[in-house]
């Protein structure tokens, strides 16, 4: 179970014009302004659950996985992921977790991925026969048998994905973070995708916490939305909340409205653009 | 984690950094040779310069070379392991600092993991030649407390380097771009250190001992190797290097709590 309450962070983001002349200047003087990207952001999570964490960008959704995974500390609030703070005991919290970052990749870029796989076994310390069922399973789910000895360069994007998902889940995590696991897919990888976490979900009752900025993700697997904008929770709830919640006032964004034009209303609506 | 399981680790990561090398034969041969190359001219150099003298400050054409050697192996065995260290600004930049967070083990094995720069190893074969003809020239007397003198010296010199990496890393926390002051700390040293450091006179050697303990793992113990002086206890000088691998340690590790309450 995850509990977060009351979590703020702020960053100090260096600013300065453009131009040269302001670039010196800034050598000396840097004058600083403080975001707020995360403020006063509380919610629950169960075991078992599948949340879609959305929000426009800089809403602070990054943030959010980045303290609940334990790569940063917060100001103020405290979070507690099945009785471990995160930041606090690292070791044993990134041992019952796996992250998935869809812009960066987790697999060393020049061996095949099942060198990647073998050292991310030893990282973790995994015995050999569960890596072995493990990597069995996996392989037949996500159809990784012809990329295994590949070298990572030499993946496409689809395939990377793939591969990125199975190497996070070689340790068997109970907690599963996905940070736009399908940007940049072609339509086929994206269904390959989505019905795998689906799968995992049901049949292993991991818990997935998602962030995406495609909404069709969200429609598939998601069965609760959380929505960010500036630092604070604006809605917790399903789908239904979610296109209720931008319908109330304009009649034109009924249900017949695609999810993305909801979203977006309600991004306005919201003033968090 | 213990050292065994820490070690195992080390090798597989190193493994792979080898066979990541291997992938560009070419330009892996070409690192050697070019490596080896430069280094090879920087021992002729040494070789010119004492067909004009016979000593300079005390020291022999066999004692410089020496005194080169143990440097020059310091330093390359630094690089192999801990070249890690020294592109860290871009483990930083690229995000992968952040991967690194979220594995269970420890930050240090697989920063120095994510390089084992074999290619570097050239100036090796110059090195061994120069401690050769040093050693076959020299009048060392040779006994346990020697040799150990003379390995103390090469992993403490080892060491020395990494814990300036690592310190030189530790301020990618700070200022995201590449740090080179430090190198005048590092490849400085490499360059001025073929001649012990009395040579340069009193405020360097001030600088070298209390400030970065270079001293301790070049003049006091070769003093001793070379004959020089009978205060045996110059043999453990390089010991104290420990105690300057703590302190860059705990500049690393304010460092990493820094990164993780300001993010990148």
């Amino acid at each position: 179970m995850i509990t977060m309450e009351n979590v703020c962070k702020s960053y100090k983001v260096a600013k300065r014009n453009a131009g040269f002349g302001e670039a010196c200047k800034a050598l000396f003087h840097r004058s600083y302004e403080e975001i707020q990207a995360l403020n006063d952001v509380s919610f629950t999570i169960h075991d078992g659950e599948m949340v879609g964490y959305i929000g426009p960008n800089g809403a602070g959704k990054s943030s959010t996985i980045k303290i609940l995974s334990g790569i940063l500390t917060p100001d103020s609030g405290t979070c507690i992921i099945d009785g471990r703070i995160p930041w606090k005991t690292r070791m044993e919290h990134v041992r019952q977790i796996g992250v998935v970052f869809g812009q960066r990749s987790q697999l060393w870029w020049d061996i095949p991925v099942i060198d990647s796989f073998e050292l991310l076994k030893e990282i973790y310390s995994v015995s050999t026969l569960r890596y072995k069922n493990k990597l069995e399973e996996l392989s037949e789910l996500l159809q990784l048998q012809e990329l295994l000895k590949t070298p990572t360069r030499q993946l496409s994007l689809g395939q990377r994905m793939r591969c990125e998902i199975a190497a996070s889940l070689l340790h068997e995590p109970r907690l599963l973070f996905l940070d736009e696991p399908t940007i940049g897919l072609d339509a086929v990888s994206k269904l390959a995708v989505r019905d795998f976490i689906k799968k995992l979900n049901q049949e292993q009752k991991t818990t997935v916490i998602l962030t995406t900025h495609d909404m069709q993700d969200i429609e598939a697997i998601a069965e609760r939305v959380i929505l960010i904008g500036k630092g604070k929770i604006l809605l917790d709830g399903t789908l239904t909340d979610l296109r209720e919640a931008s319908a109330m006032q304009e009649e034109s964004a009924g249900n017949s409205a695609n999810l993305d034009q909801v979203v977006a209303n309600l991004y306005r609506k919201m003033n968090i653009m | 984690m213990g050292i065994k399981k820490t070690v195992t680790l080390y090798c597989k990561y190193a493994s792979i950094c080898v066979r990541s090398l291997m992938q560009y034969k070419v330009s892996f041969v070409l690192m050697i040779v070019a490596r080896f190359i430069i280094s090879f001219g920087e021992f002729l150099a040494i070789t010119f310069l004492f067909s004009g003298f016979e000593e300079i400050k005390g020291y022999t054409y066999s004692d410089i070379l020496l005194c080169f050697a143990v440097i020059q192996i310091s330093f390359v065995l630094a690089e192999v392991f801990g070249e890690g260290f020294q592109v860290f600004s871009g483990t930083v930049k690229r995000g992968e600092f952040d991967r690194m967070l979220l594995r269970p083990c420890s930050l240090i094995l697989q920063v120095i993991g994510t390089k084992f720069e074999i290619e570097r190893t050239g100036p090796l074969i110059t090195a061994g030649i120069m401690l050769w003809i040093g050693i076959r020239s020299s009048q060392i007397q040779w006994n346990v407390l020697t040799i150990w003198t003379l390995i103390a010296m090469i992993v403490g010199g080892t060491l020395l380097f990494i814990g300036l990496f690592m310190l030189g890393a530790s301020f990618c926390f700070y200022f995201i771009e590449d740090t080179s002051l430090l190198n005048v700390l590092t490849y400085g040293a490499k360059t001025h250190g073929k001649y012990p450091i009395d040579v340069y006179g009193k405020g360097i050697m001030g600088f070298c001992t209390y400030i970065i303990p270079y001293t301790l793992i070049q003049y006091y113990p070769l003093q001793y190797l070379l004959g020089k002086t009978t205060q045996w206890q110059f043999a453990f000088y390089p010991v104290g290097i420990i105690i300057f691998l703590i302190a860059c340690y705990m500049v690393w590790r304010i460092g990493v709590r820094n990164y993780r309450s300001c993010g990148s």
